[in-house]
């Protein structure tokens, strides 16, 4: 018998635990001089430091320590007074000194929290995600399997490696436990990295692109007997690369683990590896024993001590909260909630907010974006700033409020430029979209219309009012379109005694 | 006296990734014993009041700017390399998954 | 002037144009081609390179630029520093063959000195022994007794100089590596301050200890060469960032007059040889007679020293030979294949390294594994500490410390090398100044009655009070110089060949 998700979520009680790894964008690598530029050819920024050749010493990058404080200030951790590396020894090739210079039990930042609000069935919930850690260390090389019927790792018959990406720094974010979730440990842990990526962002410290893997996610779960208190055997996710595979490997995991329970089986704590095709996850490799770190301080760099004056300097640099950003935009335009929220999940506030300074009213700057540009790139598969960018929305918007546009016609242009045209004012003259305002042109054709329909003229000068409807299209068709049928409307109804 | 046994060595030999012949762990073990015996004497000053040294001369934060210089030439980079393709370190083939 | 003049000595007579660098190069490789088939202490020569460097020297004096004191010099360069395009071993089968793409620091600032570097020298595998006899490439002789070891690990530096094959050489000093062997060999050595000279490019055995040095066969010229290679180095995090001290004027000054010298309690008595002690206590006589001040220090720490060590260094050791693993340099053995990764890594470390050196790696792992690690290597972090807290107390009361710098003069060759712990205990005296990152010296002071073999006196300082040494060490050999009546050396027996 098998077990559904509500079943599943019925019967047990998901604890979550997620840890994050961060790319940084600095020039430089951790611990070395060599150049940070994702894509260059191979083991073209590689230095004896970085290869790990003999010989070779690791000194350590400023502005990577500066980015983790202020990480660790933006998740309000306390920012440890003194800090040190420690070795993470254990052989992988793409680990060139077969150790790790890592953090462990000193890490820069401890003890913080980050609150996450999702939508529940009782409405608006906010969960309090406690931060365990916030640490330093480096990243690894790049293995290319060659050979082998899959291509993957299994049955290749060699590897090639690169070490462009060695060495970069990595800012690791763990969480403690997260327990009380329920059923919506999926969408806690989906908003949980959604908000660290805002976050991150707003800090400028890295790309946090998941797909290019400058955030990385790894998802921790565990289930126990509802209502019993213990804390079951967790299994680790690797390989979690979009916020949509964060929430499917989530319920995925506590199905799966749900099931083996239901039958009696153990839960093997074991690192798993999510696959995005299917959304299931597969057993990593096994390891008979787990592997000892054997972590001792990195007696090649020295401690770092951060100055309570500069911790200071860094948290009166911190930009705007996304939440507070986010409760202050919503005052200042007005928006219900609701509509803050549809934003925020179409990841268009940023661009919202940037028509909004460049003129647009926030209004319809929020319509177009979220409604006829977002249907396009909906209908497309693709991001809606790949379509247009915000200055031609602006000009748009602009253009309406001026009057220059009916809405009928800025759709039009909405089009044009979307079919790479040119810009508004260029698609406007090629296409001669402009309104028909002249009220001497409007006129005329409201005369014509009348003319040709004597008997729907009368019946709206005895007061029936919606007949105008044909008379208006009508005009609307002689003028293609470009009048503004509000102001037809208008002039053709005081024409008509209305 | 710490009694290390052969599967102890083995296991280390492992965590090591370095090859030896039962022989070898044998006289590893028997070796090992002799060794810790004389070196587990420092557990008598090592009270839970004494803090351990890490650096020998006590200097912290030192940094520096984040800043490219320039890195080697693939060619110099892959110099010592026993094997190579396509710019590349080649190497046998890894079972199993990185970290 | 002749090759056994001192470094000092040669540089004036390149000064005066006396000697070309390049005849003086010549000179010294004709010395090598005479006795190194017996002596054994270099195992690459870079003739090449010298050469090269020697003629732009000459260039340059003919052309009347201000050159480096020492410009034009030959030296001897332990292999364990990089020297890029040369071939690098570090006295191991793992490296063999393998040709650095970088210069170590040192080797830069040797090469901006305008120094000669003739060749790379012999040393125990990966900087791990006493004796010389841990290398790949087959043990390096004492010249003074070509059955005995010459010390380690920096054997091959220190037979070098005795031998007259170069006036300068490049050690490193770990438990007193570049100590132990000059004690033997009636040479020079220093282990600077740890951070004193830069560790880049110096291939790792244990982080912490490690420490590149100057060895010569005078004092002056130690202290001179310590000038060329010390300084801060962005390129080393834990490289110190203050002046050096003035070790030059300091050797040359000669006057101990009411220096205070302790002399340390547990550095004495069981384990040293009654010919060592002697000639220990005739030298710190000549230091009272100079007017320095005795002090009887005890520093009870120090009977864990050896312990905390030999714990420490194999730790950090095993890690820092983590790398070597046939991926991107080095050796690869077994790749017919068949095997994967991990299996090539495991066949090439297994015949790569030696077994002094597979001992430290697997008492490392030991050490550092989760359960033991407070048990070993977090306790002997603590020895440190107490061990340093000896030191300070002692330094309170003494401006330098003082003992032998072995317990035994030079042993045959193959005499210790099956019973590690009595191999380690070579490094009973020179150790505590490793694990609290001092300074020590080690300058001939006699030979030692019952086998006419050198003796080695240890002057320790405190932390970048490397200057000290050098006074207590000039003073010393002038006092020494005048009793003997001729430089020590001179009463070695001759090799075969040299002059």
């Amino acid at each position: 018998m098998s077990l559904n998700y509500d079943q599943a979520i019925q019967k047990y009680e998901p604890t979550l635990g997620l840890e994050v790894h961060v790319e940084l964008n600095t020039k430089s690598k951790m611990f070395c001089g060599c150049a940070t530029e994702f894509g260059a050819e191979p083991n073209t920024q590689t230095c004896p430091v970085c290869l790990g050749l003999p010989g070779a010493l690791p000194v350590v990058n400023q502005t990577a320590i500066e980015s983790s404080i202020l990480i660790g200030l933006a998740l309000n951790c306390s920012i440890a007074p003194f800090s040190r590396f420690a070795r993470k020894n254990y052989f992988y090739p793409d680990m060139p000194k077969n150790f790790q210079t890592s953090q462990y039990d000193e890490p820069i930042c401890v003890n913080g929290y980050l609150d996450v609000e999702i939508e529940t069935d009782e409405g608006n919930k906010v969960f309090r995600i406690d931060i365990e850690r916030v640490h330093m260390e480096e990243d690894t090389g790049k293995s290319l399997h060659v050979g082998g019927s899959t291509g993957r790792i299994h049955g290749a018959e060699y590897s090639l490696l690169d070490y462009n990406r060695a060495g970069i720094p990595l800012v690791e974010i763990v969480t403690k436990i997260v327990p009380n979730t329920g059923k919506y440990a999926p969408q806690v842990a989906r908003a949980y990295v959604a908000a660290l990526r805002d976050i991150l962002r707003g800090l400028k410290v890295s790309d946090v692109k998941m797909e290019q893997g400058s955030l990385r996610c790894d998802v921790n779960l565990s289930l126990a007997p509802s209502g019993s208190g213990e804390l079951g055997t967790r299994s680790e996710t690797k390989n979690v690369n979009s916020l949509r595979s964060v929430e499917t490997a989530v319920s995925g995991e506590i199905l799966r683990q749900a099931n083996r329970l239901q039958s009696g089986e153990k839960i093997v704590q074991e690192t798993r590896h999510f696959l995005e095709e299917s959304g299931q996850t597969r057993p990593g490799r096994s390891k008979e024993q787990a592997e000892d770190y054997r972590y001792f301080p990195e007696p090649d760099l020295v401690p770092v001590v951060p100055d309570n004056k500069w911790i200071e300097e860094l948290r009166k640099s911190l930009p705007e909260k996304p939440a507070d950003r986010r409760k202050r935009l919503q005052s200042e335009w007005s928006v219900p909630e609701k509509e803050m929220t549809a934003m925020v999940n179409a990841e268009l506030l940023d661009t919202v907010e940037e028509t909004v300074k460049l003129g647009a009213d926030p209004t319809k700057a929020r319509s177009w974006w979220l409604g006829e540009i977002s249907r396009i790139a909906n209908e497309r598969d693709v991001v809606a700033t790949e379509l247009i960018s915000v200055t031609a929305v602006a000009q748009i918007i602009n253009l309406i409020n001026q009057g220059e546009l009916t809405d009928k016609l800025a759709r039009q242009v909405v089009d044009g430029v979307i079919a790479g045209e040119g810009t508004p004012a260029e698609v406007i003259s090629k296409r001669g979209l402009k309104v028909v305002s002249d009220d001497g042109a409007l006129m005329k054709a409201i005369e014509d219309a009348i003319a040709a329909q004597p008997d729907t003229a009368e019946r709206v000068r005895s007061g029936n009012i919606p007949a105008a409807g044909a008379l208006i299209g009508a005009v609307m068709k002689a003028t293609g379109g470009q009048a503004d049928a509000a102001k037809v409307r208008e002039l053709l109804l005081k024409h008509l005694g209305q | 006296m710490s009694a290390i046994s052969r599967e102890e060595v083995a296991n280390l030999a492992r965590l090591a990734r370095i090859e030896m012949s039962d022989a070898e762990l044998d006289h590893l073990s028997g070796e090992m014993q002799v060794i810790l015996g004389a070196v587990a004497r420092v557990q008598e000053v090592a009270s839970a009041d004494v803090p351990p040294t890490s650096h020998p001369i006590p200097v912290n934060n030192v940094v520096r700017e984040d800043v490219v210089i320039p890195s080697l030439s693939p060619t110099d980079a892959l110099s010592g390399a026993p094997a190579s393709s396509e710019q590349r370190f080649k190497v046998p083939q890894i079972l199993g998954e990185a970290e | 002037m002749s090759i056994r003049s001192s470094a000092t000595e040669m540089a004036e007579a390149l000064a005066r144009k006396e000697i070309s660098a390049v005849e003086l190069a010549n000179q010294h490789y004709a010395q090598i081609e005479a006795v190194d088939k017996d002596v054994h202490a270099f195992l690459h020569l870079d003739k090449a390179g010298a050469l090269a460097q020697a003629e732009s020297i000459d260039k340059k004096r003919t052309a009347g630029e201000k050159l480096s004191p020492l410009a034009g010099v030959p030296l001897a360069l332990k292999d364990v520093l990089v020297q890029k395009g040369v071939p690098t071993t570090c006295g191991s089968k793992m490296l063999e063959g393998w040709r650095p793409p970088y210069d170590a620091t040192v080797v830069t600032k040797l090469k901006d000195a305008g120094i000669v570097i003739l060749g790379k020298t012999n040393m125990d595998e990966f900087a791990m022994g006493s004796s010389t006899e841990n290398s790949a490439y087959g043990p390096t002789h004492n010249p003074w007794d070509l059955t005995r070891i010459p010390g380690g690990s920096g054997g091959g530096s220190a037979a070098a100089l005795a031998a007259f094959e170069a006036p300068l050489a490049i050690g490193t000093d770990t438990g007193g590596s570049i100590r132990q062997p000059a004690a033997v060999t009636a040479t020079v050595g220093v282990k600077p301050t740890y951070g004193g000279v830069s560790r880049y490019g110096l291939v790792a055995f244990s982080s912490s200890l490690d420490q590149a040095g100057p060895c010569a066969r005078t004092v002056l010229d130690t202290a001179m060469l310590h000038q060329s290679i010390a300084g801060f180095d962005p390129k080393d995090s834990t490289s110190i960032n203050h002046a050096v001290p003035d070790v030059v004027a300091a050797a040359k000054k000669k006057d101990v007059k009411g220096l205070k010298i302790g002399i340390v309690k547990q550095l004495s008595g069981a384990g040293y040889q009654k010919g060592v002690e002697n000639k220990f206590n005739e030298a710190v006589a000549e230091l009272v007679k100079l007017g320095a001040e005795i002090v009887e220090v005890s520093c009870p720490n120090f009977e864990y020293a050896l312990a905390a060590y030999y714990l420490i260094a194999p730790s950090e050791c095993s890690s820092n030979l983590a790398r070597f693993d046939s991926m991107r340099f080095g050796i690869r053995i077994g790749d017919d294949g068949s095997k994967g990764a991990e299996e090539v890594m495991n066949l090439t470390r297994q015949v790569g390294f030696g077994r002094e050196v597979k001992r430290r790696i697997i008492l490392g792992t030991y050490a550092l594994s989760s359960g033991y690690y407070d048990a070993y290597y977090g306790s002997a972090q603590k020895v440190r500490t107490l061990i340093k807290r000896d030191f300070d107390a002692a330094f309170e009361q003494c401006d330098v410390l003082v003992s032998p710098t072995a317990p035994t003069t030079a042993f045959k060759i193959g005499e210790k090398s099956e019973d590690p712990l009595a191999m380690y205990l070579n490094d009973i005296a020179t150790i505590p100044v490793n694990l609290a990152g001092l300074g020590g010296m080690s300058l001939p002071c006699g030979l030692a009655e019952e086998d006419n073999l050198p003796v080695g006196f240890q002057i320790m300082s405190p932390a970048m009070k490397d200057d000290r040494m050098y006074l207590v060490g000039g003073a010393l050999e002038a006092a020494l110089l005048s009793k003997w009546g001729k430089p020590i050396l001179d009463f070695a027996p001759s090799l075969v060949g040299s002059k």
